[in-house]
């Protein structure tokens, strides 16, 4: 199959799964009991008919739900998530807005704790059943069971509460003003900008949460790593590398981890869902304003348009990363490339 | 030297003795697996006995002790509402065990019946069910429990039902696999040549084969269930404010941070109890993966 052939194949067969997705995240928001009207009107406002009946106009409620799901797909082609109940503004700018936060920290989060994972995972496999191994295991087991949110409130009273080494809750300090635009990445943008006093605030602020996520993303990497790099160190091609005399550490590094990596990057790949999972408890005890804190008050006031456009946004990236992923394939394996 | 060996000594006791001393042999060389079972059966014990043991009444609140620290009255201390937090840990068992559970089983049950299914029939419908098992796949755990959560309202049920929504195409996929694969060995092509139906090809001799690494899966995955439950408790997704659940607990913690002996006892109390199911679950993979042990 040729490659332009191989895409359009693949393409084709995202387009009913995104329209799935629509379908899904239309459905949860309106075949529900709850009602946003109770949520988001004050309590005086719910005696009076009026009021309620130009709410329901105004959110488009008192129209049949096909009409409803049309329009919405209507807007969608037009890059028009709705806009939020809560929040009064267009759901697409508000994602604009939150989104950086999360990068920031998944990115601090994911680099930090792939990278400590590997190492704990190949000094595990290397020196199996000796102490450090059972050492490593018994904390990465530990890093997969705590609670991600007691974890984050053990170093938020540790570090800052207790020992007073790092700033709390927030990702800049309110006194100092966020630096303009650029990537709305904190760190980035005040030391593009030349700020350093709100570099220095905001890399600080990071520390904490950003390692908290790590924590729990090295616990799942070094399992994989420590099980993966077990079994190719059992291959014959190590053994024939090793009967060739190479040092032991070639021999770990270069013919066993580089094939070991193999399934840790593909995990990788599939673990920004727990990311995501982790950056949602995270944002809301360290007062996080990403995409998480934005989903978790969504879910809490009810407003459906902002859920509705999150795990829609949320379910498309992954549709997306897929998709890469599969043409990565195509390179990778050879037999997609004869069938 | 004749060959007088008696077939009659394999009886189904002896079979049995026989599995038992396998058992109880790998569970003497895997101590991790029985420190995991001792602690969910105490954990068990202590939730199911709760009205017993504790002190107090759950719900009582006592406007006289509010926040108090770890005392001889109060061994884990009182609440922001004057509840004796002791109590409270011991009543929280009875919400989270169950509800992780509750979450695997029927998650699995949904999985395992879309999965036959798809893999048994094949064809166009085996491709629709499949697309509807990636569609709810593309959605992040936490985010689809979160929205199905929001529209039914905090309730323990309704967190277990979205947490189910979310929890059963990975079984589907798997099981599917695995009945494709099954399918088309001899033990099945006899049932067929003899006249069994299509059901009781399925039900008698497809899926008991793919059952083990089915109930592997579920057994890893109570920790993570239970942990996610937690997370939505400790979002408001979960159990009403008022129950003595766990997340719900925690998430206290965050206004009333330097009283830790409101977040941390239950915080522990989920940690201990996942860490005691993913050392049940990582001791019985290796004892199926023949791969890793050696």
């Amino acid at each position: 199959m040729s490659f332009p052939l191989y895409i359009l194949r693949r393409f084709l067969l995202t387009i009913p799964l995104v329209l799935g997705i629509t379908v899904v995240a239309f459905l949860i928001a309106n075949a529900v009991p709850a009602d946003p009207i109770n949520a988001n009107l004050p309590q005086n406002a719910l005696n009076n008919p009026e009021i309620i009946a130009v709410f329901r106009a105004k959110w488009g409620l008192d129209k049949p739900p096909v009409e409803r799901y049309l329009t919405y797909l209507g807007n969608l082609l037009r890059g028009d998530l709705g806009t939020s109940i809560k929040t009064n503004r267009p759901i697409a700018a508000d994602i604009a807005r939150f989104l950086p936060a999360t990068i920031e920290l998944s990115t601090v989060g994911i680099l930090f704790g792939v990278g400590l994972g590997i190492l704990f995972g190949v000094i595990s496999a290397v020196w199996r059943n000796s102490l450090i191994d059972y050492g490593v295991r018994i904390l990465s087991l530990i890093g997969v069971s705590f609670p991600i949110f007691l974890l984050a409130l053990l170093a938020l009273s540790i570090f800052h509460a207790q020992l007073g080494w790092l700033p709390g809750p927030g990702r800049i300090n309110p006194r100092i003003t966020p630096p303009q635009t650029i990537t709305g990445l904190y760190v980035v943008d005040s030391l593009l900008r030349g700020n350093m006093r709100a570099f220095q605030d905001t890399l600080l602020r990071l520390i904490l949460p950003g390692f908290t996520l790590a924590m729990y993303v090295s616990g799942i990497i070094a399992r994989i790593t420590r099980s993966s790099l077990l079994e190719v160190l059992g291959q014959d091609y190590i053994r024939t590398a090793r009967a060739k005399g190479l040092r032991e550490q070639t021999v770990i590094i270069k013919h066993g981890l580089r094939n070991a990596l193999i399934p840790v990057v593909t995990i990788i790949g599939l673990m920004y869902g727990n990311l995501l999972v982790g950056s949602v408890l995270i944002e809301s005890i360290y007062a996080w304003p990403g995409i998480g804190l934005y989903m978790f008050r969504a879910s809490t006031s009810q407003d459906f348009p902002a859920i509705m456009g999150v795990s829609m946004l949320i379910a498309l990236i992954y549709v997306g990363v897929n998709f890469v992923v599969d043409l990565l394939y195509y390179f990778i394996d050879p037999r997609i490339r004869l069938a | 030297m004749s060959l007088t060996y008696s077939t009659t000594s394999l009886t189904r006791a002896s079979v049995w003795r026989k599995r038992w001393e396998d058992v109880a042999h790998h569970l003497r060389r895997n101590p991790i697996v029985v420190a995991g079972l001792t602690v969910v059966i105490v954990w068990c014990v202590l939730g199911l006995l709760a009205s017993v043991i504790a002190p107090y009444d759950p719900l009582a609140q006592n406007t006289k002790a509010l926040k108090q620290p770890p005392s001889v009255s109060h061994i884990m201390g009182t609440d922001e509402l004057g509840r004796d937090m002791f109590t409270r840990v011991l009543y929280g068992a009875r919400i989270t065990i169950p509800a992780g559970l509750q979450t695997v089983t029927f998650g699995s049950l949904v999985g395992i019946i879309v999965g036959s299914l798809a893999g048994y029939l094949g064809g166009l419908f085996d491709e629709i069910l499949m697309r509807i098992t990636e569609l709810f796949m593309a959605f992040p755990t936490i985010v689809l429990a979160m929205a199905v959560t929001a529209a039914l309202g905090p309730d323990v049920n309704h967190a277990v039902f979205a947490l189910v929504i979310v929890w059963w195409p990975s079984y589907a996929r798997m099981i599917r696999g695995l009945v494709l694969d099954a399918k088309s060995r001899e033990y099945v092509e006899a049932a067929r040549s003899v006249g069994a139906s299509g059901f009781y090809i399925l039900t008698r001799t497809i899926l008991p084969n793919c059952i083990a690494p089915a109930l592997i899966l579920a057994t890893l995955d109570i920790g993570n269930a239970i942990l996610t439950f937690a997370g939505l408790s400790f979002l408001g997704l979960g159990a009403a404010p008022e129950r003595a659940e766990w997340g719900r607990m925690v998430s206290i913690g965050i206004d009333t941070f330097d009283q830790w002996w409101i977040w941390l006892y239950p915080g522990v109390a989920i940690a201990l109890l996942v860490m005691a199911f993913n050392f049940i679950g990582d001791g019985l993979r290796d004892l199926l993966d023949p791969r890793l042990r050696r």
